[in-house]
């Protein structure tokens, strides 16, 4: 079983070094320390530290004695493909072949504290210092080297795990040979310089992903497949809505079933089975009541509930003076954006297994958060934190969703109230009823527009969705931005649900609110939505992707509405430009996108072919959330249950997708797995106002919607 | 009451004596050890269960094990001859069509399933027949483009 698990989850070493503290499994070689976000001002993101974080560094690499490195990162593979460009990132540094880095992920005992997987971050801001501790780490190598063969480190030349002289290649030493009896620690300093991108051999090609094989043979072990002698599968009592309390409950039924184990805590009465299928069935045999509160909220009066009950504004950008502008306007737009509740509905249903043994629970999960997580598990049990292991297999697929891990703490608290292993896996109805929802968020925009056709106001007021891609790039001299609640944080009150992060949280009703803003007032001007853009930003790097996309497109200018159904949307997220042109058709009301046409700007690319699939894949699933994605509720009780009524992106549905990358090997790495989702709904709304005059104010664009705002035009 | 249940399997004959209601996606998941088919949905929804019976894609979520008494039963773990990967499977690596990799293993049976019947797929014909198969992850474009890879062999 333990050898098993070793060969095929992403976090290989997990059950081969057993519960020590990965402090004691240094050994011998080579080690560099380093903090897993560098201060530069090309990190952005948020703070980085949290409970339990080391204060100095939070993620090592080794050399071992056998030549052998390996990558110690609390970060984890959800599909992104990051293990990949991390490998990549190492080996280019190191010089050596990627084949030979092994990178050990998400498992609490074995790397040192991380804040989490999320925020296009990956590559950005915790490859930015694996690059520099890997350069170190060769620095260290060639000192050694210097040292042995008698040679000033200028003369030697490291390749392929093999330092030589540079005059006499036959005289060399192995990375093996050097770290052999040595046990160097270092921490980080920033000395020994990165590579510089024109001797790049290693970033900026496009291996395979390393885990390819794994999970097209079935071999890759998600968490659910994990299997343990006498595993108990848990079925749990759910209330029918949020805030439901139990009045009565009858299990006896359930207690006379063979092999059932039914467990009553304080708010968790579950049922456990060897086989999942009796599990449901004792689950459907307990008699249940609940005092349900009633609440009149819907998805068509939430938005003004929210309003009501929104915090106070916050100031987020302040120039010029809003009078001034508004004295220079000639025109003055305003108009209103909604969004509803969204869901991650990724295909693997949020699950953990736990295993308690002795005072050490051990919790395998489908999370892109094991180190917070472990800290929950253990305010949760009462247990010391180093008593709790989190691990983490192949997660399918998390979009934000999988940092919130309920199922881990009901796993856990089952398998010490049973004292077996217990796996805990959301059926598809209770994936959507605990699912962390992108909150339903409101952008209230008043613009104007001078006697030259640019920008003098723009006042700009979000709810529930926060700052991110709403930062001004347009030529402003009177700009405001307020905010008022964010994504999550003490908004979770205001809203039914669990609220959260949904891929490129905030962006997409953002760039949607801005973008079809700005194509309104290019209508007003009579003018062409491009050259409108162009006219209002000085931003270079924003204005090569909207030129390189029109090129791409083969945009012709012309003012909307042109009947020809395009739509131009741009946005910044997570440090990368992206620029997208759509190209869509309608048949009464219902929307079908031909073309999109993508173009990025995310400094130096790591692994091309992984950076456009992820723009394929933000581009297709940016369908969903523009089109069709909608949460259908009354109060706390979720009538969305499955995917006959939530309907995401299907193959009929995919356009042709040009996603082009702009080389720009002067700015570092940015982020990928996230930005080209922000302007999908903008660019299919503007589209959709240039090939019918119909201008829609809320997502999803659903052919009602479009319907209805077609009898008033 | 149980019943004997005999059929094949990947191949080679299996024999269980089981509840004949039981899910064919957990028979193979639990009693079986073959984790590579997921459950994803349940009501034959999302396609991460598919197996082929015959030469017929079913979602195992929703097909009892007596159904297959006497039967073929191919799983993903079955594609594959030894390390040689089935040109179906080396070309989701090789295109890049597999992301988190949870959908996989259903849309390389769905299709596999849909070459058995016809060798030489047609765009549409693809798009259509993966119609009902989900991918969160939204790879669907290079899916496609393995799918068709495969069926220009032929």
């Amino acid at each position: 079983m333990q050898d098993d698990i070793s060969k095929t989850t992403q976090n290989s070493e997990a059950t081969l070094y057993g519960r020590r503290d990965f402090l004691t499994l240094l050994g011998g070689g080579i080690i560099v320390f380093f903090p897993a976000v560098l201060e530069t001002p090309a990190a952005q993101g948020p703070p980085k530290m949290g409970p339990g974080a080391a204060t100095d560094f939070n993620a090592y690499l080794r050399i071992g004695e056998d030549g052998e490195v390996t990558v110690f990162s609390g970060k984890v593979e959800l599909g992104q493909s990051n293990t990949t460009a991390l490998a990549q990132m190492a080996a280019e540094e190191l010089g050596v072949a990627l084949e030979s880095i092994r990178m050990i992920m998400g498992d609490t005992d074995l790397c040192p504290w991380d804040m989490g997987t999320f925020g296009s971050m990956s590559v950005r801001v915790y490859g930015a210092a694996l690059r520099s501790a890997a350069a170190e780490a060769k620095a260290v190598l060639l000192q050694l080297a210097s040292e042995q063969m008698g040679m000033p480190p200028s003369d030697l030349i490291a390749d392929n795990g093999i330092i030589r002289v540079k005059s006499d290649k036959n005289r060399k030493l192995s990375y093996a040979q050097l770290a052999k009896g040595q046990r160097i620690i270092r921490k980080l300093e920033q000395k020994a310089g990165i590579k510089q991108p024109a001797d790049f051999t290693v970033i900026g090609q496009s291996p395979a992903r390393l885990d390819g094989k794994a999970k097209v043979t079935g071999a890759a072990l998600f968490t659910g497949d994990l299997r343990f002698p006498g595993l108990l599968y848990a079925r749990i009592l759910r209330p029918p809505a949020h805030g439901a309390s139990l009045k009565s409950v009858d299990t006896s039924s359930a207690e006379q079933m063979p092999g059932v184990v039914v467990v009553k805590e304080e708010g968790l009465i579950a049922v456990l089975h060897e086989d999942p299928e009796t599990a449901e069935k004792a689950l459907a045999s307990v008699k249940a009541a609940f005092d349900e509160p009633s609440s009149p909220v819907d998805p068509e009066t939430i938005f003004d509930h929210i309003l009501q009950a929104a915090p106070k504004p916050q100031t987020q950008e302040r120039k010029g003076d809003l009078a001034e502008g508004e004295k220079a306007a000639a025109a003055i737009f305003e108009a209103k954006y909604l969004n509803g509740y969204g869901a991650h509905a990724s295909i693997e249903t949020h699950t953990a297994c736990a295993r308690l043994e002795g005072e050490k629970m051990t919790v395998w999960i489908s999370t892109q958060t094991p180190f917070p997580n472990q800290q929950e598990i253990a305010r949760a049990l009462k247990l010391a934190p180093q008593n709790v292991r989190v691990i983490t297999p192949f997660v399918g697929g998390g979009f934000g969703g999988k940092s919130a891990a309920l199922q881990a703490l009901d796993a856990a608290r089952l398998a010490k109230a049973t004292g077996k292993p217990v796996q805990v896996s959301y059926n598809r109805a209770e994936e959507f009823f605990y699912d962390h929802f992108r909150p339903a968020a409101i952008v209230r925009i008043k613009s104007g527009l001078d006697g030259a056709g640019k920008i003098c106001l723009w006042d700009y007021h979000v709810y529930y969705a926060g700052t991110r891609s709403a930062e001004q790039f347009y030529d402003v001299p009177h700009n405001l931005m307020s905010t008022y609640g964010g994504w999550m944080g003490d908004a979770t009150k205001v809203h039914p649900f669990y609220i959260g992060a949904w891929r490129a949280p905030g962006s997409n009703i953002n760039v949607f609110a801005r973008e079809s803003h700005i194509d309104t007032m290019a209508a007003h001007a009579k003018a062409d939505p491009l050259e409108f853009r162009l006219r209002n930003t000085s931003d270079a790097r924003m204005r090569r992707v909207l030129q390189t996309a029109a090129e791409r497109f083969g945009y012709k200018a012309s003012p909307g509405p042109s009947g020809r159904g395009y739509g131009i949307a741009c946005a910044i997220d997570a440090g990368a430009y992206v620029a997208e042109i759509a190209e869509v058709k309608m048949d009464s009301g219902k929307v079908k996108v031909v073309r999109i046409v993508a173009v990025q700007d995310m400094g130096v690319v790591i692994n091309p072919e992984g950076a456009r699939m992820q723009m394929e894949g933000c581009i297709m699933m940016g369908l969903g959330y523009s089109l069709s994605e909608d949460i259908d509720f009354k109060g706390g009780r979720l009538f969305t249950s499955n995917f006959h009524n939530y309907s995401i992106p299907r193959f009929s549905w995919l356009p042709e997708i040009d996603a082009f990358l702009i080389r720009n090997d002067q700015l570092t790495a940015q982020g990928g797995g996230e930005p080209a989702i922000a302007p999908v709904g903008g660019a299919i709304a503007n589209a959709i106002f240039d090939l019918s005059g119909i201008r829609l104010f809320q997502m999803p664009m659903t052919p009602e919607r479009i319907n209805k705002a077609k009898m008033a035009v | 009451m149980k019943e004997t249940i005999s059929f094949r399997l990947n191949g080679k004959p299996v024999t269980l004596n089981v509840e004949p209601d039981r899910k064919l996606l957990w028979v193979l998941r639990t009693d079986l050890g073959l984790t590579g088919t997921k459950y994803g949905c349940g009501t034959g929804l999302c396609g991460a269960c598919t197996v082929v019976i015959e030469k017929e894609a079913r979602r195992s979520c929703s097909v009892p094990i007596k159904d297959v008494n006497g039967k073929s039963v191919t799983t993903i773990e079955g594609l594959a001859k030894g390390d040689t990967l089935h040109p179906l499977q080396k070309a989701f690596v090789d295109l890049g069509a597999v992301q988190c990799g949870f959908c996989t293993p259903g849309m390389i049976m769905n299709a596999y399933a849909l070459l058995l019947k016809n060798p030489k797929l047609t765009r549409a014909r693809i798009l259509e027949g993966m119609e009902q198969n989900l991918c969160r992850c939204a790879a669907h474009k290079r899916i496609v483009q393995a799918i068709e890879s495969v069926s220009a062999q032929k």
